[in-house]
């Protein structure tokens, strides 16, 4: 277990920063089981994770991500609302050029109707996602892309479609 | 349009009632939906799922979504007028029928509003089991919201018909709870119900990991509310498992036949069902329709000896007994609980739940604790000594039940192995 590996209210810094992943719902999901099962397999890639926990409202994990300013944010969600919402929220981060611009994945069980059209995921990454996860599809990629994080592999930003990454 | 009437005759009459969950955002789907829960060969009550906008209260997304046609996971009862709920119910809804609301909100007075208003009277929830699961709300708002809640639909009572409240204190996360803790939570919760003034209760409890386990806090469950909530009409309705459910058509429908064994097993009078589809997506109407014929197929089972003084009672007398302890007014004394760590939910990320319990999976598939933290269990219960807690422990044990569903019907074509393909 990974408790003392989850410092909610740190003070991170530009240094630590590298170390630190997001996790988290968005408004108007509140399963958790997919956070704590992300927030113990980020801990053990060696991040620091920070767990938002259920329904983060907009304005929460904006300030989350600007103030913490990680290595990632993995939005998860289960509700069939993550298409609308995160269409919504990453319009939200991306706002500002100048801000911050780490990666910000989003994955789950997206739509209402099973797996997200191409075009939907499409979607998505022109709003400003780097990847999008489906959970009818293969975890290999989130999990590839984590591992490449944290051992500061990856190129930044990283694009990632479903498994055909 | 009595809730408890129509169960208390169909169980008279030897049927299990079965109910799904369903919501749609278009009255006409919603409509159609009902009709066709009503319509299924099975004793069934209608329900009316709201989605997950409305629970958290965020009315515009509901009118951006309803304007642009984007789908919505529920039907969103507080945007549509209340007229449009009633011709969405005229001629569906009544004595043989009756709906019941399904929500999941921390601040539901608008949730009651509109309910009251479209003229249904029964819904599910409490001031615990849709707080900490489902949103941020601090507990003792939660506890505030749901007092005036019980007092509006009080207020709205017919004569002849008594508003009906289910606790969803049973159903605690969905999984992974150990079941005394969830005895509890759905006892604890029906009596926060009972002082406000509700004679007519169901008492929720979630389908666990293990059958005889399940059966006997499903006993421990039907004791504590036999000694606790006296003049009350009540009755225990079982969930079909809510964690990941089999991916296997046949797998679920093993799944889905076991929570009805577990049902009938135990003289609970109602079922809450689970589809196939639900692996993967959210269930069509005609799968809805397929389980919950399925599910009223299991009545007629006999009821299984159970012995009344288990463990998971002992467990759930001393956890409802210290928060009674810890002051006068009951909803008072569950935040009090909740602060003291004497009601503490094993993986809760709210920040009103303690967090230093945690429970464990044993291989017989019996669900227990690895850590008390401050629960008052240490004469209790023997804590299980478990290793750390790790991703793939984690969900290996979230995903025990649908493996072992998956398994036991992939292995069904091969019994010459000597797998139990039952």
């Amino acid at each position: 277990m990974n408790d003392d590996a989850a410092p909610v209210g740190a003070v991170v810094d530009a240094g630590a920063a590298k170390r630190t992943v997001i996790v988290s719902s968005m408004a108007s999901d509140s399963h958790t089981w997919n956070l704590v099962y992300l927030e113990l397999l980020l801990g053990e890639l060696g991040f620091d994770v920070v767990n938002l926990g259920a329904c983060v409202p907009d304005e929460l994990l904006r300030s989350e991500y600007l103030s913490r300013r990680p290595a990632l944010l993995v939005l998860s969600s289960v509700n069939g609302h993550g298409y609308q919402d995160g269409l919504r929220v990453i319009r939200r981060l991306r706002e500002f050029p100048q801000a911050h611009r780490a990666p910000v994945v989003i994955g789950g069980k997206l739509g209402i109707g099973g797996a997200l059209t191409e075009d939907e995921v499409g979607q998505l990454l022109l709003a400003g996602f780097d990847a999008v996860f489906d959970d009818q599809r293969d975890p290999a990629p989130f999990h590839r892309l984590a591992a490449e994080l944290s051992t500061g592999s990856a190129q930044l930003p990283v694009r990632v479609e479903g498994a055909e990454a | 349009m009595s809730f408890e009437r129509f169960v208390a005759s169909r169980h008279a009459a030897g049927e299990l009632v079965v109910q799904p969950r369903m919501g749609f955002a278009d009255p006409a789907a919603m409509r159609a939906g009902l009709a066709a829960t009503r319509d299924a060969a099975a004793a069934t009550v209608g329900t009316i799922t709201l989605d997950s906008y409305t629970r958290v209260g965020d009315t515009d997304s509901v009118s951006r979504a309803l304007r642009a046609g984007n789908p919505l996971n529920g039907y969103p009862i507080v945007n549509h007028p209340p007229e449009v709920t009633r011709a969405m119910l005229d001629g569906i809804e009544g004595p043989d029928f009756p709906v019941q609301v399904r929500h999941g909100s921390a601040r539901p007075a608008d949730i009651f509003r509109a309910m009251i208003a479209a003229g249904l009277h029964a819904t599910e929830g409490g001031p615990v089991s849709y707080c900490l699961p489902y949103s941020r709300t601090p507990l003792d708002e939660s506890v505030r919201n749901w007092s005036e809640c019980c007092e509006l639909l009080l207020a709205a009572e017919q004569p002849g018909s008594r508003p009906h409240l289910e606790t969803f204190g049973g159903c605690m996360l969905g999984q992974l709870c150990p079941p005394s803790e969830l005895v509890a939570l759905s006892v604890l919760e029906a009596l926060f119900f009972h002082r406000a003034g509700f004679r007519s209760l169901s008492v929720s409890y979630a389908q666990q990991t293990n059958l005889a386990q399940d059966q006997e806090a499903v006993a421990a469950l039907r004791r504590l509310c036999a000694e606790l909530l006296p003049g009350t009409t009540w009755h225990v309705v079982v969930y079909a498992y809510m964690g990941l459910f089999p991916r296997t058509a046949a797998g679920a429908r093993g799944l889905l036949r076991s929570a009805a064994e577990l049902a009938v097993t135990t003289g609970s009078e109602r079922l809450i069902v689970k589809t196939v589809a639900e692996a993967h997506r959210i269930p069509t109407v005609a799968e809805n329709v397929a389980a919950l014929a399925q599910a009223a197929s299991a009545a007629g089972t006999a009821v299984a000896p159970v012995d009344a003084d288990n463990q998971v009672y002992r467990e759930a007398h001393a956890l409802v007994d210290a928060v009674l302890n810890s002051h006068a007014d009951l909803g008072r004394a569950i935040v009090i609980a909740f602060k003291r760590g004497l009601l503490d939910i094993p993986f809760c990320l709210h920040p009103d739940n303690a967090g230093q319990a945690r429970s464990h999976l044993a291989p017989d598939g019996r669900l227990g604790w690895s850590e008390l933290g401050s629960l008052p269990l240490r004469r209790v219960v023997e804590r299980a000594r478990a290793g750390p807690i790790t991703s793939s422990t984690l969900m290996s044990a979230l995903s025990y039940v649908q493996n072992t569903h998956d398994a036991r019907a992939l292995a069904r074509p091969m019994p010459a192995i000597g797998t139990d393909a039952r």
